[in-house]
């Protein structure tokens, strides 16, 4: 399946793109994660959380959306 | 021509809604970029009791975006410059400025005087406080946080929502986050941030509109792209907080800089111009330095007068030995002062170099 991922601020800086179209046969957005990991390396030691279709959610929830966005906190004020 | 004119005119506020805005009480921790934007709204909307807590001072490189202060304000105290400004834009309002640090000793007290608690501080171990803290006196929290030209804005424990800990369970690891050093900003990204989150505490004071509860608002002004992100109150996170109540004004914040202490030897520093000499001793502690100007700060009572650091000069402490100067460097760089280094002798050492350094001279 097709799945447009959004990559926010210090996420945006590993990926060099704030979004791109993947394409993914696996089931959870854990196995996702795995296959970005693979892709961008300094992925792993980031702090972020996942939403997927706008709803934040656990890395352990099935995939069924087609947008995933990966959400790293911001501390700045 | 009443000041709030254009308030009561609308039929969503009118001259009850603006009464309502007179009788709220909103606390803004932090007066920085956020801060700034939110107490220029919310004094001027006229809520009527407005708190505002930071120990920091205003530098220079703050004007580019803290948009209270001035040149003339450079190296006072933020709460108290912002009041400045603030009695001027509305003297019919109450601003009462807290020149001190935020900590878990102070926090549930301070919190429990006010309606609304607004987020505006500059690091993830504030952050977590200060949303604990709202968990724990049940205060709605109006969040905002900023990296390079993107924000987030939304409102936490409001009315059984979900906190900042329903997103971002727990503090980032320590090495990822460039915490104390900047890292620049784009200057009119926290007025935009600062100004949503004072739009969402006047909807919470107005009961109006859609409080942007249970939503994280992601913007970024690159792209000019706003996403708004559904998220749900998990309560395993919430109660941990409040399991933890008890003990919650025993814990200490540990800032997670880099604790460089940019130890210096006397010998390189005498011939130096512009400079601040920092006794860091206790009061009663001799010999006394008097043949060089020295501000005398010691250790104990240092977080409480940083107002007597010079921001403009290069700061050198001391103290008996180099251990508790060293010490005092570690503090100032976490409360992110700048251009500190500790003498590596004791006073007594100071005092033989400078009368040698006299003889020369003559």
């Amino acid at each position: 399946m097709h799945i447009t991922v959004k990559y926010f601020g210090q996420i945006a800086e590993v990926t060099l793109k704030e979004e791109e179209s993947l394409e993914f046969s696996g089931h959870l957005i854990s196995e996702f994660l795995e296959m970005l990991y693979l892709k961008y390396k300094s992925l792993k030691n980031k702090d972020f959380q996942v939403a997927q279709n706008q709803e934040l959610v656990s890395v352990e929830t099935k995939i069924t959306g087609s947008e995933i966005a990966l959400l790293p906190p911001f501390a700045g004020g | 021509m009443n000041r709030y004119n254009r308030h009561i005119i609308l039929s969503e506020i009118g001259q009850t809604g603006q009464d309502r805005i007179s009788n709220a009480k909103v606390l803004v921790i932090g007066a920085g970029g956020l801060g700034c934007p939110v107490l220029q709204y919310l004094t001027a909307a006229g809520v009527g009791t407005i708190g505002i807590i930071d120990f920091d001072v205003v530098e220079l490189s703050n004007l580019q975006r803290q948009v209270l202060f001035g040149t003339a304000t450079l190296g006072k105290n933020k709460a108290k410059a912002a009041k400045e400004r603030l009695d001027d834009l509305n003297d019919s309002i109450s601003i009462i400025a807290y020149a001190e640090k935020l900590t878990h000793q102070n926090a549930i007290h301070l919190f429990n005087r006010y309606d609304i608690i607004v987020d505006g501080t500059d690091n993830f171990e504030t952050r977590y406080l200060v949303n604990d803290a709202c968990i724990i006196a049940n205060k709605p929290l109006v969040f905002g946080a900023i990296y390079k030209f993107e924000g987030q804005v939304s409102v936490f424990n409001y009315n059984n929502g979900p906190t900042y800990r329903c997103i971002f369970p727990n503090p980032p690891k320590k090495d990822t986050i460039p915490n104390c050093s900047e890292i620049g900003v784009l200057g009119v990204l926290p007025g935009i941030i600062g100004s949503m989150q004072a739009n969402e505490v006047l909807k919470i004071i107005l009961n109006l509109g859609d409080v942007l509860s249970g939503k994280l608002l992601c913007y970024n002004s690159q792209t000019s792209k706003t996403s708004i992100l559904k998220i749900n109150r998990n309560e395993k996170s919430i109660n941990s907080v409040l399991k933890d109540k008890g003990s919650f004004c025993k814990k200490e914040i540990n800032f997670n800089c880099e604790f460089d202490a940019g130890e210096v030897s006397i010998t390189s520093i005498l011939s130096k111009e512009n400079i601040q000499f920092i006794d860091v001793r206790e009061t009663h502690e001799q010999p006394k330095i008097e043949t060089i100007k020295v501000t005398q700060i010691p250790l104990s009572e240092l977080e409480n007068n940083l107002d007597k650091i010079d921001s403009e000069k290069e700061k050198y402490l001391f103290c008996q030995s180099g251990i508790r100067s060293k010490k005092a460097v570690s503090i100032l760089k976490a409360f992110k002062i700048e251009n500190c280094f500790s003498i590596k002798e004791g006073a007594i050492d100071l005092i033989n170099h400078i009368k040698e350094q006299n003889k020369i001279s003559l």
